[in-house]
């Protein structure tokens, strides 16, 4: 798949993901929440709900609303970022509900709204599938019924290697091919993929590959989340 | 949304305060535990966690060049501003920010310029052109009362760990290339915010969620010294409810000692 | 429709049961996704379901193998209402129907007005129930419009003096205790009157501010501990120490 004598900017393998830190419980108002950081990319997320959800003609009465909200914080970038959500953090927002919500099981909360808040304290790449990580494990803490935990990690090329989890330095890689930001999410426990998201240029006959190489940076996001979620329980 | 405060609570709180007693032990001025990390968020240009009990905040410095003023040409610019997160609180919404998101921002601006502690005259970059512009942002985590202290001293932690950072050749932030350059602080001068709460006859300080709940109204102070001389550099009365003669003398006696208390337990990290 | 009192009856025991305390009982911190137990045998209970051989969890909490069924309980997150529980809440606002009662859930919680026990003309209703005031009362409807409370019960109605607060609702059974001996146990360490939600909102009324200050730190104890094994002689302890 990928050469084993190709070595990244920061010196990682091309299969290896950036340190991980996972925590739960961090915000005790919340009904749940998570800290996910790949290496310097920190994304904090907390879950309300089910909770009433106003206005009312915006309740659906055979389920429960997923809303998601994304953002950056004004200094988690190094320009400064205007607070409040641009367009690129509604996309996010939404593709985040669209990869969380087909693991939860909305139909047991008809009318009601799950509120899922992420931010992003320190920004150096793959702040979605961070956030998405995040909220993953908080929508487990606040006990929502889900039949699996979401994980995810950007894939990526530079030039023509696949990497696994990019640094801002790899995104902005320019030679060749130049750098290739694929967003992917799966279902835990099985081959089930939840978010998609592609900026660059990849061969169809790639992608294959790339879902290889995420599939097994998922185990490892999957035992930290795993391992956080335990620890939160003291005996 | 979270329960609002039940007259039983609050006639319960009321009584409570009045035998000098509170739900987690502390007396009425007494401060909860001051946790605090800085540089927090590596691309912030000084950046501060922190945690009074359970209440959380973190707070960011980010630089910008832009215009001075047309009053103050030989000064740079501060701007602080808060976005009350949901993340941090159920009773915390999206969208257009109200009075608590507007006047949070706003008093902890007003304590840190009229404390002096940022020289601004340092902050020029070519004078009547270019100048630094500061911007304090301020994130709750999590409220469970006392975010205005809270942020003052999250604002307060930030600056002193602060940088400048370089301008490349065309005068642009290169915000990639590491500085050593310090912040200027006056020395001499560092601001710190006493909220007190008033419920029936008492005043307290740093309330719990539940505590501010059940309160009237807010006094808070901005409150600095310079050599020995304790400066008052701020202050606000939010509510609608009249304080006593009585009262603000017993603000003012309390002031000093709870000063130099906080700055007791901020002193290993400024 | 509302159900016979017995149906009623077994829907509340099961909620409120608390775990039991016997030796017999594993418990395991599980994650969704994660299978639990292997086999034909065991059966997937409340929180878990069934793939291929394995039970597996469907939501994060402790998994109670124990016997045959397994189960996994909830250990933090938001009150979900259900029918017969009882609730603690504040009066939101007045209607001409009945007083809205804000529980602290996904639903709002209304008290129809025929539930005060004595004649109410429409323009005094706050002279019974007004805003702000706290009232302890059972579910008997949960439907999409809202949850409708009632004060037939034992101990329920308006509450007067002490004051509320609030636990993860999750952690409620086991203040109750089996058969309400944790409870029993604070109120008798304390001479407190005790009330407990299932909403998570618990109310206490004492003879004197310490000992209220006393049995609220007991109960806060009581929702921290995850594991239950022996937390009644824990408790004991707890209270030689808190005098």
């Amino acid at each position: 798949m990928t050469k084993s004598s190709f070595k990244r900017i920061d010196g990682r393998k091309s299969n290896e993901l950036r340190p991980i830190t996972a925590k739960v419980g961090i915000i005790p108002n919340a009904d749940g929440s998570a800290l996910f950081a790949f290496g310097n990319t920190i994304a904090i997320a907390a879950v309300y709900g089910p909770r009433q959800l106003h206005p009312q003609h915006k309740q659906n009465p055979t389920k429960a609303f997923l809303r998601c909200n994304y953002d950056l914080m004004s200094f988690s970038v190094s320009e400064r970022k205007k607070p409040g959500p641009n367009r690129r953090a509604q996309e996010i927002s939404k593709v985040t509900e669209w990869a969380l919500a087909p693991v939860l099981d909305l139909d047991s909360f008809p009318g009601t709204v799950i509120d899922v808040q992420i931010y992003i304290l320190q920004a150096d790449a793959g702040t979605r599938t961070a956030g998405i990580n995040a909220a993953s494990m908080a929508l487990a803490h606040a006990g929502i019924p889900m039949k699996d935990l979401v994980c995810s990690v950007a894939a990526g090329k530079q030039d023509k290697e696949l990497i696994v989890d990019l640094t801002k330095e790899e995104e902005d890689f320019k030679e060749g091919e130049g750098a290739t930001d694929f967003a992917i999410a799966k279902v835990a426990n099985s081959d089930e993929y939840t978010l998609l998201q592609l900026d660059g240029k990849i061969q169809p006959n790639i992608v294959s590959d790339v879902l290889e190489l995420v599939n097994g940076a998922c185990k490892e996001i999957y035992e930290a989340q795993k391992k956080a979620l335990k620890e939160v329980v003291k005996k | 949304m979270a329960m609002e405060i039940t007259n039983l609570s609050k006639d319960n709180l009321k009584k409570m305060f009045k035998e000098g007693k509170r739900f987690d032990g502390r007396s009425l001025l007494d401060f909860r535990e001051i946790e605090i990390s800085s540089n927090v968020s590596n691309k912030a240009e000084g950046s501060a966690r922190v945690k009074l009990g359970k209440t959380e905040v973190v707070v960011g410095i980010k630089l910008g060049v832009g215009e001075p003023y047309p009053d103050s040409p030989d000064k740079g610019n501060l701007t602080v501003s808060a976005d009350l997160l949901p993340l941090a609180s159920p009773r915390f919404e999206l969208g257009p920010p109200d009075f608590p998101a507007i006047e949070l921002p706003r008093l902890v601006d007003r304590l840190i310029r009229h404390s002096d502690i940022i020289d601004l005259g340092k902050l020029v970059i070519k004078e009547g052109e270019k100048v630094w512009t500061v911007y304090i942002d301020v994130y709750p985590i999590n409220d469970d009362g006392g975010l205005i202290d809270a942020s003052a001293i999250g604002a307060l932690v930030a600056l002193r760990g602060a940088i400048i950072p370089e301008l490349d050749e065309n005068g642009k932030v290169d915000y990639d290339k590491k500085s050593k350059k310090k912040f200027p602080l006056n020395e001499d001068s560092i601001p710190i915010s006493l909220s007190f709460f008033k419920l029936g006859d008492s005043i307290i300080l740093d309330p719990t969620r539940e505590e501010e709940e059940a309160c009237d109204a807010r006094i808070t102070y901005g409150i600095s010294k310079v050599g020995k001389e304790y400066m008052i550099n701020s202050c606000q009365k939010n509510g609608e409810i009249i304080l006593t003669t009585e009262e603000i003398n017993h603000m003012m006696k309390a002031i000093p000692e709870k000063y130099d208390s906080i700055m007791g337990k901020l002193k290993k990290y400024i | 429709m509302k159900k016979s009192i017995k149906e009623e009856q077994e829907e509340n025991s099961e909620f409120n049961r608390e775990p039991s305390d016997s030796e017999s009982v594993k418990r395991v911190v599980v994650v969704p996704g994660e299978t639990i137990v292997s086999g034909e045998d065991y059966l997937p209970g409340e929180g878990t379901r069934r793939i291929n051989e394995d039970v597996v969890a469907s939501r994060y909490g402790l998994a109670e193998i124990a016997g045959r069924v397994i189960k996994v309980i909830s250990l933090f997150g938001a009150f979900i209402p259900r029918r017969g529980n009882v609730v603690i809440g504040r009066v939101s606002d007045i209607t001409f129907r009945g007083w809205n009662v804000d529980i602290d859930s996904a639903s709002a919680g209304f008290l129809p007005i025929e539930e005060s026990p004595r004649f109410i003309n429409k323009d005094e209703m706050d002279q019974f129930l007004a805003i702000g005031e706290v009232v302890a009362a059972k579910i008997w409807n949960v439907n999409a419009r809202g949850i409708d409370l009632s004060f037939k019960g034992k101990g329920l109605g308006k509450l007067e003096g002490g004051f509320i607060f609030r636990v993860i609702p999750s952690r409620v059974p086991r203040i109750i205790g089996r058969e309400g001996s944790m409870v029993n146990l604070i109120k008798d360490k304390t001479g407190c009157n005790v009330t407990i939600g299932q909403n998570g909102w618990i109310w206490i009324r004492g003879s004197s501010i310490s000992e209220e200050i006393r049995a609220r730190k007991a109960i806060e104890y009581v929702a921290e501990q995850v594991f239950i094994d022996g937390l009644t002689e824990k408790m004991e302890e707890w209270f030689d120490k808190n005098k």
